[in-house]
């Protein structure tokens, strides 16, 4: 009975969070290039719009995909929140871009395609390097249970400072921000019209939209559990986390795909390569 | 509440120059810089039709550009609206009486404000912006493709 308030609760909260956060971004955005900026409710304003506007696809399949991607994001932050299996939570999310992907190849549009194209290789950049962090969190607590993960009586980032490196790096691909908004931006740059999200229009927009607000509750609570002991900390860390996010956001243009993928295969997997080697040291061979 | 307020608060803009001189666009550009921040009105200028609520149209319709504007018109979902910017999006302006100039931009698509100037300044794009923005509300309780004859100023 507990497990079915708490899914009601984060369905819920989840969202609004993740909206409020987006329109902390576009202010503080706004703030940064000398501006007054949108109200905070922007995010919410835009959704309902999308929301009330005419569905236009070009294939149906558009609108399952757009859903599912909803759909694997929802269930993977309610999974985390119900502290279930980590290496699941990172299959589901994987899901989600998956369904995104298949949305935007089920049209023939040019920009579209590309822009799932370009989803893809970012995909084929972070993954490695969230893959190598759950590992290391399973050398380290020696499960793969949050449940169990928050049982560790450490702080888990005093064990992982590069993962968590390595993670705050790909943190900038998974929330779609510069340098590496390959696929789509938030923002109003046009290269690729709109990258992935290009073909879909009104509610069907709206639903990706609603996606990426869960997928960023999701990042943010990854952030948390590495601070999971202390809840001041893990507040503290995640506002200075995404504050930079924010800012190299803003000082930095967009960089090619060739250059994404051997900067997160070196500097960022390379960083968490070398805390696995360590924790595996550490707690399994000492 | 929230909702009821949506529409208006957020409208994304497309720009399509048909056959302008460069003066409006220019004017138009300004209106989306830091300087004039539009963005605080939620207006994001998006390089998609099928993400905008509101066509920003510039300079005269001729036989070559009506067909491209028609086609931008047509794929953005309703509720959406028109503004004409500029004289020669207005009425054809000072190219009015060329050969291959069919007018203003509503001998194509219905077009919901005009902005006359030659150019306008930026100030007045967006009055006409937001304007188009309101008659989004009015326009979303309306059938698909009938057209908002407005009286009020
Ligand atoms: S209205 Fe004036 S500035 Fe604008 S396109 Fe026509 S001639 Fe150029």
């Amino acid at each position: 009975m507990k497990e079915i308030w708490i899914t009601l609760a984060t369905v819920i909260v989840a969202p609004l969070v993740g909206g409020v956060i987006t329109g902390i971004d576009r202010k503080i955005t706004a703030r940064m290039q000398n501006r007054f900026g949108p109200p905070i409710l922007q995010p919410f304003y835009d959704l309902f719009k999308l929301f009330s506007k005419e569905t236009i696809v070009v294939s149906n399949t558009q609108i399952l995909y757009a859903f599912l991607f909803l759909v694997f994001n929802i269930v993977a932050v309610v999974m985390f929140v119900l502290k279930m299996d980590l290496l699941l939570i990172l299959f589901i999310l994987a899901f989600a871009t998956t369904a995104l992907i298949l949305g935007a190849m089920a049209t023939n549009s040019p920009y579209s395609r590309i822009g799932a194209h370009r989803e893809l290789i970012s995909v084929l950049a972070y993954e490695p390097v969230l893959i190598a962090m759950i590992v290391a969190i399973y050398f380290v607590t020696g499960s793969f249970n949050i449940e169990n993960i928050l049982k560790h009586s450490r702080l888990l980032i005093l064990d992982l400072p590069f993962i968590f490196i390595a993670f705050s790096y790909v943190l900038t691909i998974k929330l779609r921000k510069s340098p590496f908004d390959l696929s789509t931006s938030h923002h109003g740059h046009q290269e690729l019209v709109k990258g992935i999200t290009t073909e879909f229009a009104g509610p069907v927009l709206g639903l990706i939209e609603l996606g990426h607000w869960y997928e960023l509750v999701l990042l943010l609570l990854f952030v948390w559990l590495f601070f999971a002991k202390n809840i001041f900390v893990a507040i503290a860390a995640i506002l200075i986390c995404y504050f930079l996010e924010i800012v190299i956001d803003n000082i930095s243009a967009r960089l090619t795909w060739k250059i994404m993928l051997r900067l997160t295969w070196s500097v960022a997997f390379g960083f968490a390569l070398v805390n696995l080697i360590w924790v595996y040291i550490k707690y399994r061979l000492l | 509440m929230l909702f009821r307020k949506a529409l208006k608060k957020s409208p994304w803009i497309i720009h399509y120059d048909c056959n302008s001189c460069n003066g409006c666009d220019i004017e138009i550009l300004a209106t989306l810089t830091p300087v004039y921040d539009v963005e605080r009105f939620g207006i994001i200028n998006v390089g998609n039709p099928k993400h905008a609520d509101i066509l920003v149209v510039s300079g005269s319709v001729n036989h070559r550009n009506a067909r491209v504007l028609k086609a931008i018109y047509e794929q953005m979902p309703h509720p959406k609206a028109v503004v004409a910017v500029g004289a020669c999006a207005c009425s054809g302006g000072i190219f009015k009486e060329c050969y291959n100039t069919l007018g203003g931009a509503d001998t194509v698509v219905p077009v919901d404000v005009y902005v006359p100037g030659c150019a306008p300044r930026p100030e007045a794009i967006m009055e006409g912006i937001l304007k188009a923005a309101q008659l989004l509300e009015e326009k979303k309780n309306m059938k698909k493709g009938e057209i908002l004859y407005v009286t009020k100023s």
